[in-house]
C-alpha cells in the first residue's frame, strides 16, 4: 500500500531534516543579513524608502512584475539604473509611464511602443494615484538587489544514507533495555540460590507445601458453569472482534494516497483562507465538488511562481518533512509542466500533460450523492464531512463514507428550512404532523432505499 | 364488468387441442426441468475427476482468496480537465437543440449531454413540426457510438488522409469539368436550403454535367409526383389530423413512416374524446399497420382493392358514376363514403399506396371536401427522392457516361432492387466517392469511402415544411477522422469557410430576416412569419391559375386506370418497420431488440401471412415448451427474383391475398455479426413499388423467432385493458362502463378501494410529492419511442436474440398488444354471455374458438406497461432481505445493492413488470453489445447503476430525474412548476398519452386526470392500489 511506504519515507525525512536543520538555518539567516545591509546602502542613495517601497510594490506592482525574472511585465530589479544607462531614459519617463503608460505609448515614444509590443501588447494599468514619491520608494525597492535564494537547497536530495540512523539507535536502546533486563533476572536467580544455600548451611529449614491442593486449571475444568460462561465469553468477545474487523473492510477512513502534486490543502485553504468553493466549484451545483481544473490554479499560480512561505521561514515541523519552500517551489513547476505555461515567455505552449490525481474519497457506483444538496440546499460546511482539510497537508479520508454514517447525520440533523420557498409548503404540514418545529432530514424522507440507491 | 371480452395475444393460443399453450396459461415452464439429465447419471456423476471434496475445497480457496483479494481497495484516478470548458460542470446536464435529418427520419430535438457526451435524445417542444422523436430517433444516440463507424478515409480499403483524398476528387473534378461525362452526387433527400443553395453553386463551380440526384431509399415518388403535377413544386402535401373528425386512410401508415411521418401527435390529439367528441378513423389496408392497429373501422382489402375503392369513392363524392372493377368493395366504400359525406370539410383522406394515380386521386377528394386537415400550401420537403433520376443514372453509369459518382447518406448496393446493375455501372465510373457512416455494401465497392460524420458531430439546417425552419449543430466534436459531405463540397470548391459559416450567410441572408440567429440555434426552430405570409400568397396563386383547367382531365384518366386496376395471384406488400425504418441504424442494438408493436417479435424480419393463406399453404407458428414462437420457412418469388428462407408469422388482420415483409433487414456489410439479421425486402422492391406480384412457397425447417407475445401473459386475469365505444361512453354512467370491483366483506360487496378491503394501514402521502402516472389508451398509438427512451435513460441492457427468446427481455417498460376478435364490443358480449358450460353449441370451449377466428378482423389495442408502483406493492412483502420498499413519494424502490436475487418479488408481481439480470450484461463477451465496447458505453446514463448479475430491476418512475427536479427547486428556493417533474418515458410520449406528476399539486394536470371517469388501474380488484393508471379506451363505433 503507498501509504505505507509514504510514511517509511517520512520518517526517514523526518531523521535526515532534523540533522540538517541547524546548519541551513544559519545559512538562511546570513543570507537574509546581506541583503538588508545592501538595500539599505542603495536607499540612501536614490532617496526612496526601499521598506515603503517593498510595501507598495506588493500592492501595486507583483501581480504584473517581479524583480528577477519576467512575468505579464519585465523584471524591475534595478530598472532606473537599467533604464538610465541602455536607454537614456531618466525618472521623469519612469513617472510618466507608471502614471499614464498607455498616453505614453500613444505619445509615439520608442521605448514605450518597443516594451509594448515585446508584452503581447498588453498595457501596463496606469496609476495615477502614485506620487513621485511612492514611485520613488519601489524604485528604492527595486534597486536592492534581489534576496538571494535561501541554502537550503540540501533538504531533500541530500542522502538517504545518513536517513536510517534514528531508526537503528531506536533497536539499540531497546536491545541494551532487554539485556539489563535480561542481567537483573539471573542476577535474582543467583541471590536467591545463594540465598538458599546459605539459609540450609544455617539449618533453617524452608517451610514446604502441606497438601497438594488442586491446581486452578483443573479446578476451573471441573467447574462446568465457570466453563461455560468462559467459553459464551470467548465467543461473543470473538464475533465483536471479527465482526469488527470486517465492517472496516472497504472503509478507507485515514487514507493518505501519494499525489502526483504534493498539493498543500494547509496552505491554501489555511494559511491563505482561500474559500474551498473557489476551486471546487461544481459543489455548488453539480453532484460533483470536481477536482479543479489546471486552468483554476493558473488564476493565482501565473503571478505566484514561487512559495515564500511563512516571513519566518519555514517552521521546524515543515522542515522535519522535508517541506522547504523550494520544495513548494518545485511543486509549483509540476504544475506549470502539466498545464503547459512556459515561465520564461509567460505563455501557454500548448503541450499538456493532465494530472492524474488519486481519488480519496471513493463512494461504490450503487450510491448516489450530490453534494449540491448538502452544500448550496443543506449550507452543510465541508468539514463536516472532509474533515479539517485547512490543516491538512495531505489530505486524506476524514469520515467512514459508510452508510451507518450518512444515516446518523441524516438522523440527527435538522434540515434548513429558512428562507427556502421550496421546503415552505412541506415544512408546515409536516411540522404539524410530527409536532416539532425543526425537522431532520430523516422526517423528510431522507432515509429512503430511492433516495440514494438507484 | 364491463369488458367480459377475451383478449389473445397469439394466434397460437385460440387452438384448443394445444397443450403447450393451456400449459403456459398455468405455469412458466411446460415441461420439467431436466435436472435429472445431470444428476440422475451416477455414473457419470463417480467417473468424474473433480470429487466433492475437491469441489469443496476449489470453492473453499476461491472464496477465501476473493475475500483476501478485496480487502485492498483499487487505487482510482481521477483526471481533471486541463482547461475546463466553460459550459461544462462535471456532473451536470447540458442540452442543445438540434435536428435529425438523417434522409429517412427528419425531427427537431435536444440533445442531453453530459461531460461532453450525448447521452439522449428528447423532443424539442418548441417545435410545431415534427418536434416528436419516434424510437428510432431516440435510439440514434446509440448509432453515434457505433463500433462500427468507418473512423477515417479510404482509398480502396486502404486509409488515407483527408489532404489525398481531397487532391484526388478536385483533381478529378477538374478534368471533368466541361467533359460529356457527367458528375454526380447522389444523395439522401436533405430538406436543407443550405446544402441545396451549396449544391447549386458546386454546380456553378464544376459546370453543367453536375447532376444532383436525390434518391430515397424507401420512395414517396407518387404523392411527390402527383403533388408536383397538381401544385407545381416536389413536395408532400401537410394534413393536420387533430383537425379531422373523420380520418379515412387508404394503406396510410401515417403513425408510421408514412410520408416522412411526424403524424401521430396531432393524431392523438383528435383521439381523446372531449365533450363528447373525438375523431374517427376509417383505415383500408393489407398490412396490418401501426394505424391499422390504431383505427375504429378497419378494412383489410390488397393493394388493388383499394385502388379500386378509392377510384368509386371519388366517383361516390364526385357525383360520377365510375364503373368497372369488382364488386366486392362497394359495401365498404358506401359506407365510407356515407361517412366522409356527413362529415364534410371535417374529413380528410390520405393513401399510402405507391401509384400516381391513387396520389392524385386523394388530393383531389381533399381539395373536393376543403377539408380542413389538408394543408397543400405549405407542403412537406422529407421526401425527395426521384425515381426516375435514379434509374436513368444506373443506365448512364453502365453506358459509361459518369465520370465522378458522389454519394452521401445511401447505400444503393443495398436498398437498390437492382443493386448489381448498380455495382456494374459503379465500376464504369472514373472515380466514386461515398460518404460513408459504416463501410457498408456500397462502401466496400467504392473507390473512395470519405467517412461521415454523425449528425450529433455535424452542423446542418433543414426545412421539414414550408416556412418551418430548424438548425442542426454539434453536440459533441468528431469522435473519429471524420467530415460532413457540405465542408468537403465547400473544399472541393475551393471555398475557405466551415460549413457553419456557410450556413450562418445563408440564414442571415435568406431566411432569418431580421431574426436572431443566436436565439434561433438555441431553439432549433425559426419560424420567419413575415416570409411565410408572402410564400404562401405567392404559392397559393401561383396554384390557382396554374390548375384550374388542367385539373379534370388528368383526374378523369387517374380514377379510370385505378378501378382497372388488377392483380395477378398474391399480393407482396413491402413497409418499413416502427424499429427498422429504412435500415440505416440496422447496427443498433437497441433498435434491433425493441419489439414490433404489431408481432411483438425482436431480432428479425418475416412474411405476414392471413390465417387463411395460411391454412391453404401450410403454414404455421407454433409456441414451443420455452414460450418461445416457431414460424415455417417460405421462398419468395417476385418477378424471377427469389428471397429464400423467409420465416413466416401469421398475422391477424392481414388481408387474404396479400403477404407483407418489411424492409431494412438482411443487411450483412459493415455490420456485427448478431446484428446481421432477417432478409433483404429491397432485392424484391422492383421499380420502386411496395406492391409486387408474388409466389409463395412452403420450404422445409422452422424458425425460432425471438418473439415476447406468448410471454408475461397475466395469468389469465381478465380486465386488464378496459375499452367501450363512444355511445355508451357518452350516453351511459360511468358505472357501466368503468366499474370499480368489488369485494365480499362479512358477505356484503364493498368496493376494492374501501379502507375496509384492506389487510394494510394506509400510510400517509398526503405530505410532499406523491408521483402518478397517467396513461390514456386512446391516445397511445403504441409507437414504441418511450421504450427506447426508457432504455437511454436507465441504462437498460440489450439481452440479444437468444435471451430474448426465452422471456429474458429486460425491457422495463413494454407496449402489450392485444387484440380482441368482434368488430364491435356489444358482439362479443352477447356472445360471451350466452355462453353455457365447456362444451356444445354455446360451450365456452367452442365458443371463443369460434368468437375469435383469426381470419376475421381483429380490434387491436396497446397497453403500455411498468412497474406500477403499488401503494400496496405485493412485491415489497415477500422480499426476504427489504431490498424493495415503498417511498412516501409513491414510488416503489428497488436498492440494488441489497438484492440478493431470490426473485420472490418477481413471483408475486401481479403485473410481470420485474426484470432479473441472468447475466452480466456488461463487459461480458457472450452480450457483445454496446456494454461491451469502450464506445458503446459512453451512452450511459452516468446517474443511473449499470446493474450486476444476479440482481432484480424494474422501473424506478426514473427516480434520477423526479430528485433532480427536486434538487434544482431548492436550490433555487423556489415551488416546482406542473409539467416540470417527468420520466423518460413521458418525456419522450409525443402523442401526450402519458402524462406524469405531482398529485399533490392539486392543480397539476395529472391530479385532473386522476378524478376522470375513465381512470381505472391494472387488476384494481387485486388492491394493490398502484401509482400509475389508465384510461379506458373508447372506440368511436358511430357510423354515419
Amino acid at each position: 500500500m503507498k501509504k505505507v511506504l509514504y510514511r517509511h519515507l517520512f520518517s526517514k525525512v523526518l531523521g535526515l531534516t532534523l540533522l540538517l536543520f541547524s546548519t541551513s538555518f544559519y545559512a538562511q539567516e546570513e543570507a537574509e543579513a546581506t541583503t538588508d545591509a545592501a538595500a539599505e546602502q542603495t536607499a540612501e542613495a536614490v532617496g526612496g524608502d526601499p521598506v515603503k517601497g517593498k510595501q507598495l510594490f506588493n500592492q501595486n506592482c507583483a501581480a504584473c512584475h517581479a524583480l528577477d525574472r519576467k512575468m505579464t511585465g519585465p523584471a524591475l530589479a534595478n530598472v532606473e539604473t537599467r533604464l538610465a544607462e541602455d536607454e537614456g531614459l531618466d525618472k521623469e519617463w519612469i513617472y510618466a509611464w507608471v502614471k499614464n503608460s498607455p498616453g505614453v505609448i500613444s505619445s509615439g515614444d520608442a521605448y514605450a511602443n518597443k516594451i509594448y509590443d515585446e508584452y503581447n501588447q498588453a498595457a501596463m494599468t496606469p496609476f495615477p494615484t502614485l506620487s513621485n514619491q511612492d514611485i520613488d520608494d519601489i524604485l528604492a525597492y527595486t534597486a536592492a538587489p534581489p534576496p538571494a535564494p535561501a541554502a537550503t537547497t540540501a533538504a531533500t536530495p541530500a542522502g538517504e544514507s545518513t536517513g536510517s540512523s534514528s531508526g537503528i539507535s531506536n533497536e539499540m536502546i531497546l536491545g541494551a533495555l532487554a539485556l539489563v533486563f535480561g542481567l537483573l533476572v539471573i542476577m535474582l536467580i543467583l541471590v536467591n540460590k545463594t540465598l538458599r544455600r546459605i539459609a540450609e548451611a544455617n539449618g533453617v529449614v524452608l517451610e514446604k507445601e502441606k497438601e497438594k491442593r488442586l491446581p486452578i486449571w483443573k479446578a476451573f475444568a471441573q467447574n462446568q458453569f465457570l466453563v461455560l460462561v468462559s467459553v459464551v465469553f470467548l465467543l461473543l468477545a470473538s464475533a465483536y472482534f471479527a465482526y469488527g474487523y470486517l465492517m472496516q473492510v472497504g472503509v478507507d477512513q485515514g487514507y493518505a494516497p501519494v499525489q502526483p502534486i504534493h498539493f498543500s490543502h494547509k496552505i491554501h485553504a489555511g494559511d491563505n483562507n482561500v474559500d474551498c468553493k473557489y476551486c471546487h466549484s461544481s459543489a455548488r451545483v453539480s453532484k460533483t465538488s470536481g477536482i479543479p481544473s489546471l486552468n483554476v490554479c493558473m488564476n493565482c499560480h501565473k503571478s505566484i511562481y514561487e512559495y515564500a512561505g511563512n516571513p519566518e521561514g519555514p517552521s521546524a515541523e515543515d522542515l522535519a518533512n522535508g517541506y522547504t519552500n523550494d520544495f513548494y517551489t518545485g511543486e509549483i513547476k509540476k504544475l506549470y509542466k502539466a498545464v503547459g505555461w512556459d515561465e520564461e515567455n509567460q505563455s501557454y505552449t500548448g503541450e499538456t500533460q493532465p494530472v492524474e490525481w488519486v481519488r480519496i474519497h471513493n463512494l461504490p457506483d450503487f450510491a448516489y450523492f450530490n453534494h449540491s444538496q448538502h452544500v448550496s440546499v443543506a449550507g452543510v460546511e465541508c468539514q463536516t464531512c472532509h474533515g479539517p482539510v485547512e490543516e491538512m497537508e495531505i489530505m486524506y479520508q476524514h469520515a467512514p463514507l459508510t452508510m451507518g454514517w450518512c444515516i446518523n447525520c441524516h438522523r440527527e440533523t435538522n434540515v434548513k428550512v429558512q428562507g427556502n420557498e421550496y421546503y415552505e409548503a412541506i415544512h408546515e404540514e409536516l411540522s404539524k404532523k410530527y409536532g416539532v418545529e425543526e425537522l431532520t432530514a430523516a422526517m423528510m424522507g431522507g432515509l429512503e432505499c430511492g433516495k440514494c440507491h438507484y | 364488468m364491463a369488458s367480459n371480452k377475451k383478449y389473445w395475444k397469439s394466434e397460437a393460443e385460440l387452438n384448443p387441442n394445444d397443450s403447450i399453450v393451456e400449459a403456459l396459461r398455468n405455469n412458466e415452464f411446460t415441461e420439467e426441468i431436466p435436472v435429472d439429465e445431470f444428476l440422475g447419471d451416477k455414473e457419470n456423476l463417480s467417473s468424474s475427476n473433480t470429487s466433492r471434496r475437491d469441489f469443496l475445497k476449489y470453492v473453499g480457496f476461491s472464496t477465501a482468496a476473493a475475500t483476501v483479494a478485496a480487502c485492498e481497495g483499487p487505487v482510482h484516478k481521477s483526471i481533471p480537465y486541463v482547461v475546463q470548458p466553460d459550459n461544462i460542470v462535471p456532473g451536470v446536464a447540458n442540452y442543445y437543440a438540434t435536428t435529425i435529418a438523417d434522409g429517412f427520419d427528419f425531427a427537431s430535438i435536444l440533445v442531453k449531454t453530459r461531460e461532453g457526451r450525448p447521452i439522449k435524445i428528447e423532443n424539442n417542444t418548441d417545435a410545431k413540426v415534427n418536434g416528436g422523436a419516434n424510437a428510432r430517433v431516440q435510439a440514434s444516440v446509440l448509432t453515434l457510438y457505433d463500433s462500427k463507424r468507418v473512423q477515417g478515409p479510404m482509398a480502396n480499403g486502404e486509409p488515407v488522409e483527408w489532404k489525398v483524398l481531397d487532391a484526388t476528387v478536385k483533381a478529378k473534378l477538374n478534368a471533368l469539368k466541361g467533359s460529356n461525362k457527367q458528375v454526380v452526387l447522389l444523395t439522401q433527400t436533405y430538406a436543407s436550403p443550405s446544402t441545396t443553395k451549396l449544391i447549386s453553386e458546386f454546380k456553378a463551380a464544376y459546370g453543367d454535367n453536375v447532376n444532383h440526384v436525390v434518391y430515397d431509399a424507401i420512395s414517396e415518388d407518387a404523392a411527390l409526383n402527383a403533388y408536383s403535377k397538381a401544385y407545381g413544386e416536389r413536395a408532400l402535401a401537410d394534413y393536420d389530423f387533430e383537425k379531422a373528425e373523420l380520418i379515412v386512410s387508404f394503406g396510410a401508415d401515417f403513425l408510421g413512416d408514412w410520408q416522412g411521418g411526424g403524424y401521430d401527435s396531432g393524431y392523438a390529439k383528435g383521439r381523446v374524446p372531449k365533450n363528447g367528441k373525438m375523431s374517427r378513423h376509417v383505415q383500408l389496408e393489407s398490412n396490418m399497420s401501426l394505424t391499422g392497429a390504431n383505427a375504429d373501422k378497419r378494412y383489410p382489402m390488397t393493394p388493388t382493392q383499394q385502388k379500386i375503392a378509392l377510384a368509386k369513392l371519388y366517383g361516390k363524392l364526385n357525383g360520377s358514376s365510375v364503373g368497372g372493377g369488382t364488386s366486392d368493395v362497394d359495401e365498404a366504400v358506401d359506407r365510407v363514403a356515407a361517412e366522409i359525406k356527413k362529415a364534410g370539410s371535417k374529413a380528410v383522406v390520405v393513401s399510402g399506396l405507391n401509384d400516381e394515380n391513387a396520389q392524385t386521386v386523394v388530393l383531389a377528394i381533399n381539395k373536393l371536401l376543403a377539408s380542413e386537415a389538408f394543408d397543400p400550401e405549405k407542403p412537406k420537403y422529407v421526401r425527395q427522392g426521384d425515381a426516375a433520376k435514379v434509374s436513368k443514372l444506373i443506365a448512364d453509369m453502365n453506358a459509361g457516361r459518369v465520370g465522378a459518382l458522389i454519394m452521401d447518406g445511401v447505400n444503393p448496393a443495398y436498398t437498390l432492387p437492382n443493386a448489381e446493375e448498380f455495382l456494374s455501372g459503379l465500376e464504369q465510373v472514373d472515380v466514386s466517392v461515398d460518404f460513408a457512416y459504416t463501410n457498408d455494401e456500397t462502401a466496400q465497392a467504392s473507390n473512395y469511402v470519405a467517412a461521415a460524420s454523425h449528425y450529433l458531430e455535424s452542423w446542418g439546417d433543414a426545412q421539414f415544411k414550408k416556412g418551418e425552419y430548424s438548425l442542426m449543430q454539434p453536440a459533441i466534436r468528431e469522435l473519429f477522422d471524420t467530415k460532413q459531405f457540405q465542408t468537403a463540397l465547400l473544399t472541393w470548391m475551393g471555398v475557405e469557410k466551415t460549413y457553419y459559416e456557410y450556413i450562418k450567410e445563408t440564414w442571415s441572408a435568406d431566411i432569418l430576416q431580421g431574426g436572431s440567429w443566436n436565439k434561433a440555434l438555441q431553439d432549433g426552430v425559426y419560424v420567419a412569419p413575415a416570409m411565410m405570409v408572402e410564400d404562401g400568397e405567392a404559392t397559393t396563386t401561383q396554384v390557382d391559375s396554374e390548375e384550374e383547367q388542367p385539373e379534370i382531365v388528368p383526374i378523369a384518366s387517374a380514377v379510370r386506370s385505378l378501378v382497372n386496376a388488377t392483380s395477378s395471384g398474391t399480393e407482396l406488400v413491402l413497409y418499413s418497420k416502427v424499429g427498422m425504418g429504412d435500415g440505416r441504424q440496422a447496427n443498433n442494438p437497441w433498435l434491433q431488440e425493441f419489439p414490433d408493436p404489431i408481432s411483438r417479435v425482436s431480432w428479425d424480419n418475416y412474411v405476414t401471412v392471413s390465417k387463411a393463406d395460411a391454412e391453404s399453404w401450410g403454414l404455421e407458428n407454433t409456441i414451443e415448451a420455452d414460450g418461445g414462437v416457431n414460424g415455417s420457412y417460405v421462398k419468395l418469388t417476385v418477378d424471377g427474383k427469389v428471397l429464400e428462407n423467409v420465416p413466416v408469422i401469421i398475422q391477424p388482420g392481414q388481408a387474404v391475398g396479400t403477404v407483407g415483409l418489411s424492409f431494412g433487414y438482411g443487411k450483412k456489410a459493415g455490420m456485427q455479426e448478431e446484428m446481421a439479421t432477417g432478409v433483404n425486402a429491397y432485392t424484391l422492391y422492383s421499380n420502386f413499388s411496395d406492391v409486387q406480384s408474388v409466389t409463395v412457397e412452403k420450404l422445409g425447417g422452422e424458425h425460432e423467432f425471438a418473439c415476447i407475445q406468448s410471454h408475461k401473459t397475466l395469468m389469465g386475469r381478465g380486465d386488464i385493458i378496459k375499452e367501450t365505444t363512444l355511445e355508451i361512453f357518452n350516453t351511459k354512467d360511468h358505472e357501466e362502463w368503468n366499474p370499480m370491483p368489488h369485494v365480499s366483506l362479512n358477505h356484503n360487496e364493498i368496493p376494492v378501494t374501501s379502507p375496509d378491503a384492506d389487510l394494510w394501514e394506509e400510510f400517509d402521502r398526503s405530505i410532499g410529492h406523491h408521483f402518478n402516472l397517467s396513461i390514456d389508451l386512446n391516445a397511445c398509438t403504441g409507437c414504441g419511442a418511450c421504450v427506447i427512451a426508457c432504455h437511454a435513460e436507465n441504462n437498460v441492457p440489450v439481452v440479444g436474440k437468444r435471451e430474448m427468446r426465452r422471456s429474458r427481455d429486460m425491457h422495463w417498460l413494454r407496449i402489450d398488444r392485444y387484440y380482441s376478435s368482434e368488430e364491435t364490443f356489444e358482439e362479443d358480449n352477447e356472445k360471451k354471455e350466452e355462453m353455457e358450460g365447456l362444451w356444445g353449441d354455446k360451450g365456452s370451449l367452442g365458443g371463443f374458438r369460434e368468437m375469435e377466428d383469426p381470419s376475421a378482423n381483429p380490434q387491436v389495442a396497446f397497453q403500455p406497461v411498468m412497474c406500477q408502483h403499488c401503494n400496496h406493492a405485493p412485491c415489497e412483502t415477500v422480499c426476504p432481505v427489504a431490498a424493495t420498499s415503498h417511498s412516501r413519494q409513491g414510488q416503489n424502490h428497488m436498492a440494488y445493492n441489497r438484492c440478493v436475487g431470490t426473485r420472490y418479488c418477481a413471483n408475486n408481481c401481479p403485473y410481470k413488470v420485474r426484470r432479473f439480470n441472468w447475466f452480466l450484461y456488461s463487459n461480458n463477451d457472450e452480450f457483445d453489445f454496446n456494454m461491451n465496447n469502450d464506445l458503446g458505453k459512453m451512452v450511459i446514463n452516468p446517474d443511473v447503476n449499470v446493474r450486476s448479475r444476479g440482481v432484480m430491476e424494474k422501473c424506478s418512475m426514473c427516480i434520477q430525474m423526479t430528485q433532480k427536479t427536486i434538487l434544482d427547486a431548492k436550490r433555487d428556493g423556489r415551488v416546482i412548476k406542473d409539467g416540470e417533474f417527468q420520466t423518460a418515458c413521458s418525456a419522450a410520449c409525443s402523442s401526450g398519452a402519458m402524462v406524469f406528476g405531482d398529485i399533490n399539486d392539486h392543480d397539476s394536470k395529472v391530479a385532473e386526470l386522476k378524478e376522470d371517469d375513465r381512470m381505472y388501474h391494472l387488476l384494481e380488484h387485486v388492491g394493490t392500489k398502484p401509482n400509475v393508471f389508465y384510461h379506458v379506451k373508447v372506440r368511436n363505433t358511430n357510423e354515419a
